[in-house]
């Protein structure tokens, strides 16, 4: 039942409809993982193509513009090629990856996948600062190299990988930060880096990593008044996990977030009153591919 | 009534962006192809020159014009153009040729852009048109081919009770006609060339057809564009801007191309 005191978000339009395709599976564990992956946590489970259809299907019903996949991380899931190529018939496609784990022949058949669709196949691989100095001491050591690496293959099979960090500088460092980010990357062949800033979410590991929300730091009913919703990725997307749909790809370890088994279950208002709601309040669609179109997240 | 190939063209232009020489070239072009009546799908301001002179021909020339997230921005003096960039940079320019403009729009202007409706409908050939800036639901939405699906176009059509449906604002063309036979397009900009490397930019054409009872067509305009990018030198916009008018390729505000359109351009 919906608390009516509760602030609401309605479903305007299911736009995008995002997969845990990896679960909570990853090779990585980084301690800002707002879900707290790792190679061990089997919290949530791999999605294959025969689950992912029925989603696929009622999505079309339902007019949906973009397709997520996110985990974990998606490129362990073994049909993850067939699972996208299936998507691209459908629509543009999105993966959040961490870039470590491509092999050569991966990113060739991804690329075979992309020239064959008449949609994008748009590749975000989430470091976390343009050296390693900065990205293992979050994301574990050598994973910069790796997912460098794993830049570089992209780049040189015709991909645009959108490189996508959660700042972990001060503001007035932005400029110089990406300036020096797309020059290493242009030196490793990436001549055309396309970046993407995600604030710092204060849930999952995170919140031992800074601090955890204070318990004033919600969104309230006073707080939703004359704001545009559009800009919560609630107002316009769902998560498919291996339990279920639920509201969005921050909250899945919350049961309030589950809603249904189908898409179509999921199509009321939710009530935002989470911790984590407050960043998306403060930030706005904070998991875009481009600003005013539609979200993604740090993988 | 049958025969519906009988009734003229009509003439659709995309963003302007001050672009006042092109603007000039498509009328002229589009009158030569028999067209009857001209419709602007909004942004008449931002990248170009004088923005003020672009009104004249608007008017001069009846051209019907629907409201850009644009006209929206400078008609009530926002703080931005509303396209929404995040990327640092192309915020940078985004601000220069937003402040430009709004600076150098007169106030009679920025009302007349003030009166002017969000979608403008009609019929013809017996199919109902839809005329919008960005998509029939949000003035700033951008609808590029590679990240629209067939199953949303659908719903627009749903719900916007249209055949047709016409859009601008990405500054890229492109054109589907879906199962059921209806038809969307993006009629591109007549603002700045398409990231292929040529100077020409470009207008549409909607006309009846035998077979769906109407298409488009797609009609490229060569326009003195050494002129345009004096004027903005003249006008200290930035060299980068310039640089598109004289090359092709754009230069800035590329987040937002999906990386199917980014990649065929050279930036
Ligand atoms: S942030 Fe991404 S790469 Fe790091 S542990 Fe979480 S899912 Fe894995
Ligand atoms: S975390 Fe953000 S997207 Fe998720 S329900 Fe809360 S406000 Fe909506
Ligand atoms: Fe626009």
């Amino acid at each position: 039942m919906l608390d009516l005191d509760a602030p609401c978000v309605d479903l305007r339009s299911l736009d995008e409809v995002w997969f845990q395709v990896a679960g909570t599976l990853c090779n990585l564990s980084c301690n800002h993982c707002f879900i707290s992956c790792n190679p061990g946590n089997h919290s949530f489970g791999f999605l294959d193509l025969a689950k992912i259809r029925p989603f696929l299907a009622e999505s079309v019903k339902l007019g949906v513009k973009e397709y997520y996949f996110t985990g974990g991380e998606p490129f362990l899931n073994r049909e993850i090629v067939p699972i996208l190529e299936e998507t691209l018939r459908l629509g543009p496609a999105t993966v959040l990856t961490n870039g470590t784990v491509f092999r050569g022949r991966l990113v060739n058949e991804l690329r075979r996948i992309a020239e064959g669709s008449q949609y994008s196949l748009e590749i975000r691989v989430s470091i976390d600062g343009p050296d390693k100095e900065t990205n293992d001491p979050i994301r574990g050591e050598g994973s910069f190299e790796d997912a460098m690496r794993g830049v570089q293959q992209l780049a040189q099979s015709g991909f645009l990988p959108i490189i996508t960090m959660v700042q972990t500088w001060a503001d007035s460092d932005t400029l110089k930060v990406l300036d020096q980010f797309g020059a290493e990357l242009k030196r490793r062949g990436c001549v055309r880096p396309r970046f993407k800033i995600l604030p710092t979410l204060r849930i999952g590991m995170e919140a031992t990593r800074t601090r955890g929300y204070l318990s004033e730091e919600r969104i309230t009913r006073e707080m939703l008044e004359g704001y545009d919703t559009s800009q919560l990725i609630c107002s316009h997307s769902r998560i498919v996990t291996d339990q279920g749909v639920a509201i969005c790809p921050i909250l899945i370890e919350s049961p309030v977030a589950h809603m249904g088994s189908t898409l179509e279950e999921t199509l009321r208002p939710f009530a935002v009153d989470q911790p984590a709601c407050y960043t998306c309040y403060l930030f706005g669609s904070i998991c875009t591919n481009t600003g005013a179109a539609l979200s993604g997240r740090d993988c | 009534m049958s025969g519906g190939s009988t009734e003229a063209p009509v003439a659709l232009f995309g963003g302007i962006y001050s672009n006042h020489w092109a603007l000039r070239a498509a009328i002229t072009d589009a009158r030569t192809r028999g067209a009857k009546a001209f419709y602007c799908l909004g942004d008449l301001g931002a990248f170009g020159p004088h923005p003020d002179l672009v009104f004249p021909i608007l008017r001069e020339n009846n051209v019907q014009t629907l409201s850009g997230n644009y006209d929206d921005s400078i008609a009530r003096g926002l703080d931005d153009c509303q396209c929404g960039y995040t990327d640092p940079r192309d915020n940078h320019f985004a601000r220069i040729s937003y402040q430009y403009t709004l600076q150098k729009t007169s106030p009679r202007n920025r009302e007349w852009l003030a009166a002017l409706p969000g979608e403008i409908r009609f019929v013809m050939a017996e199919k109902r048109v839809l005329l919008c800036h960005g998509s029939p639901r949000q003035r700033n939405e951008f609808l590029w081919e590679s990240t629209t699906p067939d199953a949303f176009l659908l719903k627009l059509f749903r719900n916007h009770d249209a055949d047709v449906i016409l859009a601008t604002h990405t500054g890229l063309k492109w054109r589907r006609r879906l199962s059921g036979g209806q038809l969307f397009a993006n009629v591109g900009v007549l603002g700045r060339p398409e990231n292929d490397g040529t100077t020409q930019v470009g207008y549409t054409l909607l006309r009846s057809s035998d077979e769906h009872g109407l298409e488009v067509e797609f009609v490229p305009v060569a326009y003195d564009h050494e002129q345009l990018a004096r004027e903005m030198r003249a006008e200290g916009l930035p060299a980068e801007f310039i640089e598109t008018i004289e090359s092709g390729w754009w230069t800035t505000c590329l987040e937002v191309l999906p990386s199917k359109e980014r990649s065929r351009g050279k930036w």
